[in-house]
């Protein structure tokens, strides 16, 4: 099991998606707001002439609004269902390889992150939780009262 | 025909290169059942379609090699050497006719009866050496084939990466502008700007096919459909190399099946019938295509007995489509447009091809939902014409921008209507309980803020807004106030994020030329999350025309540019619409020059001469509430109000006074003069006097009614009610009703009856002119 991990930070924690499924991170500076999507859902934006869906992990988590105030913001843009998408992270840290195969978390997480997670994994720094990257594009609850 | 030989060579080409390697593979193994069916499989085809072109030798053969090769499946024949062999004579002796057929030869000499032959059990292995020697000569001078087949998902992908293309070319352009560059660097950009267009547009017609294919089978379909029902109806084609998106003909299959059953089951009549009223028996179903910019015009007519619009009235009535009152109020277009209402049918009977009382609704939905429209028009007993509008292709919709918070947006343009100025002086904006309406000349629709829908905060103050009137696919017209409109532009559309899309306000993405993303909304969806009630408020909202207030004292006029190159205004009020017509309707004609626009010859100011060289000329058609007038002009600038004062002219004439407009002096064109000088005596509607005239005597009605209207007159008829001037009655007739103040008789001989008559005779022009004058003078 050497699969590829990408760490990043999400609202203070330091979680990893699977790096097959990430195609590129950049920096966003444009972003177009979609008015009446959902909550999660920061926009639009576009990378070499293709339009990104751009996903603010922090609301999706429902942990708060991620903080865009600088103006540049870090995302990894992954495909998924045919669709590109954005996902606002507070910071990309590096690609590490997996230890072990996702297990169970069995202590409680919050609800957001109970939401997305496929497990724990184990890596050169520490165990750390994989997200699913379906999870964080779909949003939370609130998410879906608004859509 | 040529083009289904091509295809019938091409897909033989490619069985026979694909057969190749199976041909020895069977040879060795004749057992081998797999390589036996296809080789099966491609004599069937063969038969199958020459059989159609009429080659009767390769039909011959390939059904002899059939048979054989259906007794060995069946397991009634082994597949020996000998059959093997003579089966592989005989697609040879195929491949080399192909070829033939392929380079326009004859057909190659040779005796086929003696491959037959030879399939037949026990029989020889002859013929075959001679035929592979034959074979070799010719494969080698076959050219390499003309056309391949692609998937159409690699075409597509070839399609998108083109558009991406556009779009870098487009972000290059930008940054290229940004920053001073190179005039080699410049001169290169051009070019591969220029490579690219060209290559969008090859790429473009790649999915492009002839609108034939959708047309091949409607011959066969109606001569189904009318021997079923007992008709004859001979179908003419019209078009069929007009070029369509490959995805745009599969939308309008259906459609355009149901718009032709429907024609045949209910247009056209049974040849009795057809008799009876005077038609040939044989029913005639014209279909044509053809192309006028960047939409596809499809036309089905035929010449049946057309649609009864008082009946579909009827029977709205009768279903609750319809009130009354508004029932009364339709106009003839309008009338028939009712066959697209829901559940409405005015057959007499279900039958099992049509008149389900579904359909034609369906057929508007669909054709709307690609952007197009579907029109119809129908003379009692005379026929029906249906019209398709499509456009060319599915992924470039031209489309509006504008912008609301700073925001940009874009519409799709086949669902405007119209746009209008929140304060232009025809629009009246009301809030009833927190819902707009909006009155446009008379109109009541419902009106919704762009920016409450989408949550946004506008700072464009609500009078100042522009109006964008909407008429969704399947729905009905409404309003949208936007801060700001933008462009025209032909966008390539790509599909959003699910997420988007649940919004139900949005119809797409694209990308702007400056690289950003902007959405593209669907007007349906804005109208269902800004409320708007979908019932029949369009017939509904036809409230009486009644004055428009004189709100604003700035009037709205309307910048342009004349022909001389002169920057004039005309105000707007007056000028009812702008239309294109060739230059060859300019003429002069009755001592001015008059321009033909539609069925009407109107009056033509703005020109000097009827030279307006080759092309088009754009006339604005002015209306005074009771004449027409044309004034030519080169292109509209802008709209715009007069808040300046206005320097008057020193002498009438068609400029009245100039004043500054967008901060640039322009003329002021004086509609009154126009009309007084080019509209002549009878324009003077108040003045005029008026004569009557017996409606139903031919000779007054043809011979002298145009002199009485020559000379000023407005002639009226008998029943006309009310005074008259002056009323023309032929010697011996009673004049009826209050005399008026002059009476002219007429007699028809020369001389008069005696010293007491004063009438006059009817040729005697000079007479005749004299009283009318006379009449005139003392009528006012």
């Amino acid at each position: 099991m050497n699969e590829l991990l990408l760490v990043v930070t999400i609202g203070d924690e330091r979680v990893a998606l699977p790096a097959a499924a990430v195609e590129s991170v950049v920096e966003l500076d444009t972003l177009i707001p979609v008015p009446r999507a959902a909550p999660h859902i920061a926009g639009l934006s576009a990378l070499r002439s293709r339009v990104l869906t751009v996903i603010d992990c922090m609301r999706s988590l429902e942990l708060g609004d991620s903080d865009c105030s600088d103006g540049i913001r870090e995302a990894a843009v992954v495909e998924f269902d045919g669709h590109h998408y954005a996902l606002i992270v507070d910071l990309v840290e590096d690609v590490v390889e997996a230890l072990s195969d996702p297990s169970p978390v069995r202590a409680a997480m919050g609800a957001g992150w109970e939401r997305v997670t496929l497990g724990m994994v184990d890596t050169e720094s520490g165990p750390l939780l994989l997200v699913d990257v379906a999870g964080l594009i779909a949003g939370g609850a609130e998410s879906k009262a608004a859509a | 025909m040529d083009d289904l030989i091509a295809d019938f060579v091409a897909e033989c080409r490619e069985m026979l290169e694909a057969l190749g390697g199976e041909i020895v593979a069977w040879e060795a193994q004749p057992d081998d059942r797999s390589r036996l069916d296809s080789i099966f499989r491609f004599v069937h085809t063969v038969k199958g379609n020459c059989g159609f072109f009429e080659f009767p030798r390769l039909e011959a053969l390939s059904h002899a090699a059939e048979d054989a090769l259906a007794d060995v499946r069946a397991g009634r024949r082994h597949a020996d050497a000998a059959l093997v062999s003579a089966v592989l004579a005989i697609i040879d002796r195929i491949a080399e006719m192909i070829a033939a057929i392929e380079a326009g030869e004859d057909m190659p000499g040779g005796d086929d009866s003696m491959l037959i032959a030879a399939l037949a059990p026990g029989a020889e292995n002859i013929a075959a050496p001679a035929a592979v020697a034959v074979a070799e000569g010719h494969g080698r001078a076959s050219s390499a084939p003309r056309t391949i087949r692609l998937s159409v998902e690699l075409l597509d992908r070839v399609m998108s990466t083109v558009s991406d293309m556009v779009l870098a070319r487009n972000e290059l352009a930008r940054r290229l502008r940004e920053s001073p560059t190179d005039v080699s660097v410049d001169g290169a950009f051009e070019r591969l700007s220029a490579i690219i267009a060209d290559m969008r547009d090859a790429i473009t017609r790649t999915r492009m096919q002839r609108i034939e294919n959708l047309f091949v089978g409607l011959p066969r379909m109606v001569r189904d459909l009318s021997a079923e029902l007992g008709k004859q109806v001979l179908v003419d084609i019209e078009g069929g190399d007009v070029e369509l998106d490959r995805e745009m003909i599969e939308m309008i299959r259906d459609p355009l099946t149901h718009i032709i059953r429907n024609a045949v089951d209910h247009g056209i009549e049974k040849p009795a019938d057809r008799l009876k009223a005077g038609k040939r028996e044989i029913g005639l179903l014209c279909v044509s295509a053809r192309q006028s910019g960047n939409q596809i015009l499809i036309d089905i007519q035929d010449d049946g007995r057309g649609i009864d619009g008082k009946r579909l009235v009827a029977k709205a009535l009768d279903v609750g489509l319809l009130e009354k009152d508004d029932a009364a109020k339709l106009s003839d277009r309008e009338q028939l447009a009712l066959i697209f209402e829901a559940g409405l049918s005015t057959a007499k009977e279900v039958t099992s091809i049509s008149g389900r009382g579904v359909g034609m609704d369906v057929v508007r939905s669909n054709i709307e939902r690609i952007g197009g429209i579907v029109e119809v028009d129908s003379k009692l007993g005379e026929g029906t014409r249906m019209t398709l509008r499509v456009p060319l292709t599915l992924t470039i919709i031209p489309a509006l921008t504008m912008s609301i918070a700073g925001q940009n947006f874009a519409i799709p343009r086949s669902a405007i209507e119209e746009i209008v100025r929140a304060n232009g002086e025809s629009v009246t904006l009301e809030h009833l309980g927190g819902a707009g309406v909006a009155t446009i000349r008379g109109r009541r629709v419902p009106e919704v803020s762009l920016a409450g829908i989408l949550g946004l905060a506008s700072e464009v103050e609500e009078k100042d807004r522009t109006l964008i009137v909407l008429r969704p696919a399947g729905g009905d017209v409404y309003a949208l106030s936007v801060d700001r409109i933008h462009d025209h532009e032909e966008l390539v559309v790509k599909p959003a994020a699910p997420a988007v899309m649940a919004t139900g306000l949005y119809a797409g993405t694209t990308l702007a030329d400056d690289g950003s993303p902007i959405l593209l909304f669907d007007p349906a969806g804005l109208a269902q999350v800004g409320g708007i009630k979908f019932e029949t408020q369009e017939r509904a909202a036809r409230i009486a025309d009644r004055p428009v207030s004189e709100g604003s004292k700035s009037t709205a006029v309307l910048l342009f540019r004349g022909l001389d190159g002169g920057r004039r205004a005309l105000r707007l009020a007056v000028v009812d619409r702008i239309e294109e017509v060739p230059s060859s309707a300019v003429k002069k004609a009755a001592g001015q020059l008059r321009v033909q626009v539609g069925e009407a010859i109107l009056p033509l100011a703005g020109a000097e001469s009827a030279e307006l060289g080759d092309g088009k000329v754009r006339i604005f058609r002015l209306n005074d509430g009771v004449h027409e007038l044309g004034y030519a002009f080169a292109e509209v600038i802008d709209f715009a109000i007069v808040e300046k004062d206005i320097i008057h002219a020193d002498s009438a004439g068609e400029i009245s006074g100039v004043s500054l407009i967008n901060g640039e002096p322009a003329e002021l064109v004086d509609p009154h003069w126009l009309f007084a000088n080019h509209v002549g005596p009878t324009a003077r509607a108040t003045e005029q006097p008026v004569c009557r005239l017996p409606s139903n005597d031919p000779w007054m009605q043809n011979m002298l009614r145009p002199i009485v209207e020559a000379a000023g007159y407005r002639v009226v008829g008998d029943e006309h009610e009310g005074d008259a001037d002056l009323v023309i009655a032929a010697q011996g007739t009673k004049v009826s009703g209050e005399a008026a103040k002059k009476t002219i008789r007429l007699r028809s001989e020369p001389e008069p009856k005696g010293k007491k008559d004063e009438s006059i005779y009817r040729y005697d022009r000079a007479g005749l002119l004299m009283a009318l004058k006379s009449a005139g003078g003392s009528g006012k």
